[in-house]
């Protein structure tokens, strides 16, 4: 009995004409597309695509657009204002890096900034924008690789210490229906020092947005990644990767928070193979409506003397779904590894979904792993005593609320950026409030 | 100030009976203790009284200043000026102590239509009451009672009392966990808030509170109901004989 | 201490290919020509006079099998099995249902002295002070013996084998075979229905608490047989059993198949106890011969406040292939899984449990224990899923696994949904190895470090070996420090 043919679905159809009208591509590109044109769109027969049935959930595939100048000028609207604190901005608007709405004159010393599409001609660095062994199996992955059509390099120079945040902005512009493909780099030479601020804006739009960023944290350097990934309304997905290296004794430290956004699937898969890296990957979703936000991570520690951290917290309201998978592996020479996750989440409504799958995968034996998962309500007795103290039960809710949100948004280090994300948690919870008002 | 007439209560999702024929008065300006075994309904009555929901009055009545508060939740009744010092007082992370301080006392302001506090002036009082029971600004900035110690716990609700300044305070098992020295300190914070508009009800298992607290009137609890009532002397007493006797009365 | 000692002891005896249980014994069998086909699965329900419908439900079974795939999500690995190659039914000539135990063949009982069961019920009774065991054993396909009839019979239980329930109470068979292991559940299951040989029925009435522990014990001695039993258990309302399963392989080279499927049903207010001693033969350190193990295993707590509890140790089999569920359907039902799970070797074992929360009020408990040795893999995969109307459903999961050596894999693989706002999910998971210091503590005071290992392994799994019925827990420990064998440096 062979695998049976699977039908296309009009979604994957419309991804193979694309391909298939698209003037002649270089070879990787061909290999990756063969990738997906044989998996196809991931369904809920894929193992890490279990909960979020991308071959059901799209529908249809969008076209890409170039942006008109009404477009570019909504995007300078956009822009201005953006709350994202003192930073310099490298934009891509649909699909395309925008320098003349980017800070290219006002780079950080040490900080080289070039157009993906002119980097793939000017030198070969293909093996850094694909790197092996990082979602090789996974068929949205190798889509992006395929399509992507342009995105942001960044080399950061061995030893710069950038005490700029560095904002790598993706806009989608409003109206018709569209979609855009970026894969961008960010390549951290030893010893280096940054912070990397990425985030995702558009007008409310039916808009799919295929990103991957790809991040190599070279020898003793340090990488903080603070990301707002999710465009906002229903009509919005936005599956995005985040493929990290990490090498000997580096420090890469990522941020999430997912807030708005139809339909969000972010996956990171980052492989340790140095020495004593040192890795944290934290976030926070606040889902409501009929949102659906998936947090997939491949945590991969090859070498020994890893450190790793996962902290996730969820707040699911109205009908929203919250998905966590977190895989860490542990291969049989990464001795000593130390590994902890924690994913928790709070299902406020009755027609919300929590789906939590932490995963340890064991080869090597002196290591320390573990992992902890909750799903439940706020707690009863932290209500009553704020009520006894005389709050209000709703009051006394949103403080608990705020409080659960915090302590992940804590993570960030960036004051500014700290204070614009628990801002952004506090309105959230605000208008839950609002509109539970009789 | 506090009446308690023939109060019966089993908990909400069990067939279990606590509280049976409870009666008690406490005056304004009186300080009532009321002491007990372990298991006779003391924490109970301490959270039925201020409004839980585990629990189901299922006859008598609670009055606060003559009026019923069954129909009111918790926090109506803290507003009302009730206040309960928790026995084992609730760890809230990622609230900093400051925070819920100012989000309480402002709720209770709001509730009495007073004006909520200026901070400047929040600050102070917190400052200052906190001075008295030996808190430091560091507890403040902390997360509620994470990872505070007992007597640090207690303390802090000690605390709460001060700045709220409720009309009816019950301290359940305040005593318990609490070394000489922090017993001291908890005491004379209880004493300082003693006044003739303000009723105390001091819930112990042992004497030893009520060498610091002084109480005017001592109630021995057992089997959910009160079984005798008498001075300071009765605590003494019981310090001695134990809560024999009292038991076996109950029956 | 004196079962750690027993245990230490132990441990020093045994070589280490050593398998405890592997001897094989002579006597003659009847089997059913190799294959399987419609004629197979005819022949296997004639020679036991099975009804027509019985003969119906297995050829419908055989019919859906051939449809179905075998699963490949688990993490074990092993070369295609040929289900044309195997045996599907084999019998002990000389025991086509004995009436007593005189009519067993002796060397049938022998092999069941050798591996320590209680058969004869004059043995129990003379033992020190044990607890009675009704023991009904199954020797390849085929039930041979059950003990104690008479005495539960007076309670109004029925225990007997599965066949003999077929004919003797057709109406509770007809009604709950099937009814939580669907026919058409899985690959395996399904295969199960179809040629099943042989099993054990309990039934036990309203209101009655069985008045002993009931045991099965399982061995399969035939070369190249599949075993499929067949054990279903009914506790009606208010009642009570505890079940206990053991079961041995001798050693063979080729590697043996066994396709359980067990039932459970309790209904309102029952509670069903099941236990398992798993030790089938594990293969050699090389990984050849051993047995696939897969079994389906299935409580359904059908009756509001039942409850299900399934404790097993699983020590032995190439390959273990098993998640002992819950279906909680029945409001403030109760279903607890307790689990140790120990590979060597080239064992590769993929257990857990599903605890799927239907009814309100719902509480479930999973405690793993995994330990690996060798050059084996060991899985914890486990389900937890509240559903819509599963109001304040409540889980408490808590999975460790250690690790011995640095050529075996350890993994943690749960998957918790929660489609209900009132439910309450919390699931931890550690992985290490034996502590150093606690190592270093037990040398220091004079034991080797093969016994520290075992002492410190039988600590780890104390949670769960505390729930076994108390002989069971003895035998377990001993056959924790036998699975180590050879696997301290």
């Amino acid at each position: 009995m062979g695998e049976l043919k699977q039908v296309r679905t009009d979604a994957e159809a419309a991804l193979i004409a694309a391909w298939d009208r698209a003037p002649a591509q270089a070879d990787w590109r061909k290999a990756a597309f063969a990738r997906f044109a044989m998996a196809g769109l991931p369904h809920r027969r894929i193992e890490s695509w279990h909960y979020t049935d991308l071959r059901g959930l799209l529908r249809t595939a969008l076209p890409t657009r170039a942006p008109d100048s009404a477009a570019v000028e909504g995007a300078r609207a956009r822009l201005a204002a953006l709350r994202i604190g003192a930073a310099t901005r490298l934009v891509v608007l649909d699909g395309a890096f925008r320098p003349d709405l980017s800070d290219m004159d006002a780079l950080p010393e040490g900080v080289a900034v070039q157009s993906l599409a002119a980097a793939l001609v000017a030198d070969d660095i293909v093996s850094l924008l694909a790197p092996k062994g990082l979602g090789d199996d996974d068929s949205i992955v190798a889509l992006n690789a395929a399509m992507m059509q342009d995105g942001v390099v960044v080399r950061i120079a061995p030893g710069a210490v950038v005490e700029r945040n560095i904002a790598l902005v993706t806009l989608m512009s409003g109206g018709a229906p569209h979609a855009a493909f970026v894969r961008s780099l960010v390549d951290v030479g030893a010893g280096a020092r940054a912070r990397i601020v990425e985030i995702a804006d558009s007008p409310v739009a039916e808009i799919q947005s295929h990103d991957a960023l790809v991040l190599r944290v070279g020898e003793g350097a340090e990488l903080e990644h603070v990301a707002h990934v999710g465009y906002e309304g229903a009509g919005a997905m936005q599956l995005h990767s985040l493929l990290a290296t990490l090498q000997r004794d580096a420090t890469f430290n990522s941020f999430c928070l997912v807030a708005d956004g139809g339909l969000v699937r972010r996956q990171i898969f980052a492989h340790l193979d140095g020495e004593r890296a040192t890795l944290g990957l934290r976030g926070l979703s606040l889902l409501r409506g009929r949102e659906h936000a998936d947090t997939t991570l491949v945590v991969d520690h090859a070498l020994p003397y890893g450190v790793s951290r996962e902290f996730y917290r969820h707040i699911l309201d109205g009908e929203a779904t919250g998905v966590y998978q977190g895989q860490v592996c542990v291969r049989q020479h990464a001795q000593k590894t130390d590994g902890a996750m924690k994913s928790q989440a709070l299902v406020l409504a009755e027609g919300a979904a929590m789906y939590n799958k932490p995963e340890l995968e064991i080869f090597a034996d002196d290591v320390v792993c573990g992992h902890g998962a909750t799903v439940g309500q706020l707690d009863e007795d932290q209500i009553f005593y704020l009520q006894a103290r005389g709050l209000p039960r709703a009051e006394a809710e949103a403080l608990l609320l705020e409080a659960f949100a915090n302590e992940a948004i804590d993570f960030v280090t960036d004051e500014t950026l700290r204070d614009i994300f628990a801002q952004e948690a506090r309105e959230w919870l605000a208008r839950r409030v609002a509109e539970r008002r009789p | 100030m506090l009446e308690i007439r023939n109060l019966a209560v089993k908990l909400a999702d069990e067939d279990k009976q606590i509280i049976n024929g409870l009666s008690l008065t406490v005056k304004n300006g009186e300080v009532a203790a009321i002491m007990g075994p372990n298991g006779s309904g003391k924490s109970t009555l301490s959270y039925v009284v201020s409004g839980k929901e585990d629990y189901e009055v299922t006859g008598g009545d609670i009055l606060i200043d003559g009026e019923s508060v069954l129909e009111m939740d918790a926090t109506e009744r803290a507003n009302n000026g009730l206040f309960l010092a928790f026995q084992y007082p609730i760890e809230i992370p990622g609230v900093a102590t400051m925070t819920f301080l100012k989000a309480a006392l402002n709720a209770q302001a709001r509730a009495r239509g007073e004006k909520e506090l200026q901070t400047p002036e929040f600050m102070k009082r917190v400052r200052e009451a906190a001075k008295k029971l030996g808190i430091d600004q560091d507890m403040l900035k902390r997360p509620l009672n994470v990872g505070f110690s007992g007597g640090e716990k207690k303390r802090m609700e000690i605390l709460q009392m001060a700045l709220l300044q409720p009309k009816l305070a019950i301290l359940d098992e305040t005593d318990s966990g609490l070394d000489i020295d922090a017993l001291r300190i908890v005491a004379d914070g209880v004493n300082a808030l003693r006044a003739p508009d303000r009723a105390i009800l001091v819930i112990t298992h042992y004497q030893r509170l009520l060498d610091y607290i002084k109480p005017d009137t001592v109630h021995v609890m057992a089997r959910g109901r009160i079984v005798k009532t008498g001075g300071p002397e009765l605590a003494l007493e019981l310090e001695k004989h134990g809560y024999r006797d009292f038991v076996g009365e109950a029956a | 201490m004196a079962a750690v000692k027993e245990t230490v002891d132990r441990v020093k005896a045994i070589d280490v290919d050593a398998y405890k249980y592997g001897f094989v014994t002579e006597i003659e069998s009847e089997k059913a020509p190799k294959g399987l086909n419609e004629d197979i699965v005819r022949f296997i329900s004639g020679k036991k006079n099975e009804p027509e419908w019985m003969t119906q439900w297995r050829l419908d079974a055989y019919r859906r099998w051939l449809t179905m795939r075998e699963p490949k999500w688990a993490r074990v690995d092993y070369p295609p099995i040929d289900f044309q190659d195997l045996y599907y039914y084999s019998a002990p000539k000389s025991a086509p249902g004995p009436k007593s135990l005189d009519e067993v063949d002796p060397e049938l009982l022998r092999t069941y002295e050798k591996l320590g069961i209680p058969l004869r019920e004059q043995e129990i009774l003379a033992g020190v002070q044990t607890s009675k065991v009704a023991v009904d054993a199954v020797f390849d396909s085929v039930s041979v013996a059950t003990t104690f009839k008479e005495e539960l019979a007076r309670a109004g239980v029925i225990f007997c084998p599965i066949s003999e329930a077929i004919h003797a109470h057709p109406e509770l068979v007809r009604r709950y075979l099937g009814s939580v292991v669907p026919v058409t559940d899985n690959f395996y299951a399904t295969l199960n229905s179809a040629v099943f040989s042989d099993g054990s029925f309990v039934y036990i009435p309203p209101g009655v608490r069985c008045p002993m522990e009931l045991s099965t014990y399982f061995r399969i001695n035939e070369r190249n047989t599949g075993q499929f039993e067949r054990t279903l258990i009914i506790a009606d309302k208010g009642s009570y059993v505890s079940y206990l399963e053991g079961c041995t392989a001798p050693q063979r080279d080729e590697n043996q198949l066994h396709a359980a499927v067990v039932e459970l049903i309790a209904l309102d207010d029952a509670e069903i106890k099941y236990s398992t001693v798993q030790n089938w033969y594990p293969g050699d350190s090389e990984g050849r011969g051993g047995i696939y193990n897969f079994v389906t295993k299935r409580g359904d707590c059908r009756g509001p406040r039942s409850k299900i509890s399934w404790t097993q140790v699983e020590t032995g089999s190439a390959i273990t292939w098993k998640y002992p569920s819950c279906i909680l359907r029945g409001d403030e039902s109760r279903g607890e899984f307790y689990s140790i799970a120990i590979s060597n070797g080239r064992q590769q074992v993929d257990s857990g449990t599903k605890m799927i929360h239907l009814g309100r009020n719902t509480t479930s408990r999973i405690i793993s224990k995994g330990i690996s040795a060798g050059r084996s893999n060991n899985t914890y995969r486990g389900l937890v899923s509240a559903h819509r109307k599963a109001t304040n459903a409540r889980n408490f999961t808590n999975c460790d696994s250690l690790l011995i050596g640095h050529d075996c894999g350890a993994h943690t693989v749960p998957y918790i949904e929660s489609k209900n706002a009132t439910a309450v999910f919390e699931h931890e998971a550690t992985t290490s190895k034996i502590s150093e210091d606690q190592l270093f503590y037990c040398v220091q005071r004079g034991l080797s470090e093969e016994e520290a290992t075992a002492l410190i392994v039988n600590g780890f799994v104390r949670d769960v070996l505390q729930q076994l019925p108390m002989e069971f827990a003895v035998e377990a420990q001993k056959l924790i420090a036998i699975s180590l064998e050879g696997s301290v440096g």
